[in-house]
């Protein structure tokens, strides 16, 4: 298997130096072969968006190197990355622009990481292929193509947003708790969609999600982070096996070790200082 | 009747002010006070390169250029350096004043006796219907050649609303509409965001700098505070334009800044003939553009308290 995202010894701490310091990710290494399509779970402030967002180029890293594809992308701004990733976020509203109508947005994302000129902005074969790519969301959405986006509902927005990140193919889609804001109905068309847009063009996928269920149902392996490092990582026929059973237990022996921690610490403090 | 075709001239000219007002503000959101001192910069150049005896074409573009510069000084500011939109506005437009006295070396330079844009357009109006022609108009007895202006300023204001048009839907305009809209989305579709504010704050004030070009050649005079309350006055026009349209076509909002800002300057033209102090005017403009902005949020409130109530 060819590799796709190998991060090494990634660091990031942030507000340094100040009283809000947070080290968000500590030494995290992943190496994601191509086609893979990963689950990352982790309690809050895990770092587990932080992760997706140093990939995406957010913000820059303070020490380790992020390489995909063969390229070295650590300290590229957001845009220059764009060429090879896709993005959904946790906010419906973030990855349309509301004012543009569905064509316009849709022929935004058919230039992804392209040079943009003085060409005309809906081009003749563009809006065509718009028809058909929209038709497959099966919400009825071909017939609004020139409604706003902003007067769409959040699903909608989600599932126009995947298509958005997918129109070309990218390197590595990036999936950020994208159905976390939705209601549990929508959240599963949405599902369903994402795992067909996947499938059809066999994308690498990095997901965050919060919902075990998912994470047990979707992929192929599964990472869990807690405290800024990745504690567990099943793949292959371990990850079949692993049920939401398991990872709640899981969870809850981080957590237990994390009040050892507290508690030994308090113990030597007593003891020592 | 003389009165309404120069106020009316006057409101054509001012549109491409409104055209760079809607730039700023409505296409990026972007509170932009430059446009105080470009607005003066653009007539300090044309004055001072008609004087010198440049032709007035090259003398209006260079007024675009430099409005140009002075837009993109700006954004600049505001990305390189992380400086709040409006205070690099605040920090250019101070500066241009300094500019504006060096470009035109005094105060207030004259224009009555150079060749002008609006001088051609007279020599042209003579040479179809000979000097002094007056035509009728609804009983009112008007000079041929002020009508003659008029139709020229129409035809360069229609052109540069299809041209702002045609830019805002080509591949790098749409990429502009989006970074003003979602700058989160747009830059995840791989577009520097910076260059795209910078580019747009500078297209802006290329036309602001235009429309204080031609109102000098056309009042024939530029004067170093005739950039004072432009933005609120090019506010107040988009404001107008948008009441009228209610529509997000982009087409339709264009066409209604061009409309707002004539209609504005028939308004104050009415006010001040009914006997309106002048220097009370940049007072009820403000007080005018305040009230629009806060007018929707009200209406909005005592709508929902009366579906409430009902």
């Amino acid at each position: 298997m060819k590799k796709m995202l190998e991060i090494s010894n990634l660091c990031k701490t942030f507000n340094a130096g100040t009283i809000n310091e947070v080290m968000s990710l500590r030494n995290v290494s992943l190496t994601i072969e191509e086609g893979s399509f990963v689950c990352v779970l982790g309690t809050n402030g895990s770092g587990k968006s932080t992760l997706l967002n140093a990939v995406a180029g957010t913000f820059l890293t303070d020490s380790g190197s992020i390489v995909l594809k063969g390229k070295d992308i650590t300290r590229r701004p957001e845009y220059q990355r764009a060429s090879q990733i896709g993005r959904v976020f946790q906010n419906p509203f973030s990855g349309t622009a509301p004012g543009m109508s569905i064509a316009e947005n849709l022929a935004l994302a058919a230039r992804r990481g392209r040079k943009r000129g003085l060409g005309w902005g809906l081009p003749v074969q563009v809006l065509s292929e718009l028809r058909n790519r929209v038709k497959v969301l099966n919400m009825g959405l071909e017939e609004r193509l020139e409604t706003p986006i902003g007067k769409l509902s959040g699903g909608q927005r989600q599932a126009l947003t995947l298509l958005i990140s997918s129109w070309i193919k990218p390197d590595l889609l990036l999936l950020d708790e994208h159905t976390a804001a939705l209601d549990p109905k929508t959240a599963s068309k949405v599902i369903e969609l994402t795992e067909k847009i996947i499938k059809k063009d066999n994308l690498t996928t990095l997901m965050v999600t919060h919902s075990m269920q998912q994470a047990v149902n979707l992929g192929d392996r599964i990472i869990m982070m807690h405290q800024g490092q990745i504690k567990y990582d099943f793949k292959g026929e371990e990850k079949k096996r692993l049920k939401v059973p398991d990872l709640l237990a899981l969870f809850d022996e981080l957590r237990r070790k994390e009040q050892i921690d507290n508690a030994v610490a308090e113990l030597l403090l007593n003891e020592y200082v | 009747m003389t009165l309404l075709i120069g106020s009316i001239t006057i409101g054509l000219v001012l549109s491409l002010l409104a055209l760079g007002i809607f730039i700023s503000f409505r296409i990026f959101d972007f509170p932009d006070i430059t446009a105080e001192g470009s607005f003066t910069f653009g007539a300090a150049i044309t004055a001072s390169l008609i004087v010198a005896g440049v032709n007035p074409v090259t003398a209006t573009a260079m007024a675009f250029a430099g409005g140009l510069m002075a837009g993109a000084a700006t954004g600049l500011i505001h990305t390189r350096f992380k400086i709040n939109p409006l205070l690099s506005g605040i920090l250019v437009m101070t500066a241009l004043y300094s500019v504006n006295l060096h470009v035109m070396g005094k105060s207030n330079v004259p224009l009555l006796s150079q060749l002008t844009l609006f001088t051609w357009a007279e020599n042209f109006s003579v040479s179809v219907s000979g000097k002094d022609a007056v035509t009728n108009i609804i009983g009112w007895s008007v000079p041929v050649k002020d009508l003659w202006i008029l139709l020229f300023c129409l035809i360069m204001i229609v052109a540069f609303s299809l041209l702002l048009l045609w830019f805002f839907r080509t591949n790098i305009g749409t990429a502009m509409r989006a970074t003003g809209d979602n700058d989160q989305m747009i830059r995840a579709l791989g577009v520097n965001t910076n260059v795209m504010i910078v580019f747009g704050v500078a297209l802006s004030n290329g036309f602001i700098a235009l429309a204080g070009s031609m109102l000098a050649q056309f009042q024939g005079f530029a004067d170093v505070q005739m950039g004072i309350g432009m933005m609120v006055w090019g506010l107040a026009s988009v404001i107008i334009g948008e009441a009228l349209i209610n529509e997000k076509k982009l087409g339709l909002l264009i066409a209604g800044a061009v409309i707002g800002a004539v209609l504005f300057r028939l308004l104050v033209a009415i006010a001040l003939r009914w006997g309106m102090n002048p220097n009370d005017l940049k007072l009820i403009t403000a007080a005018f553009v305040f009230l629009a902005l806060v007018l929707p949020g009200i209406m909005n409130k005592t709508k929902k308290i009366k579906l409430i109530s009902q």
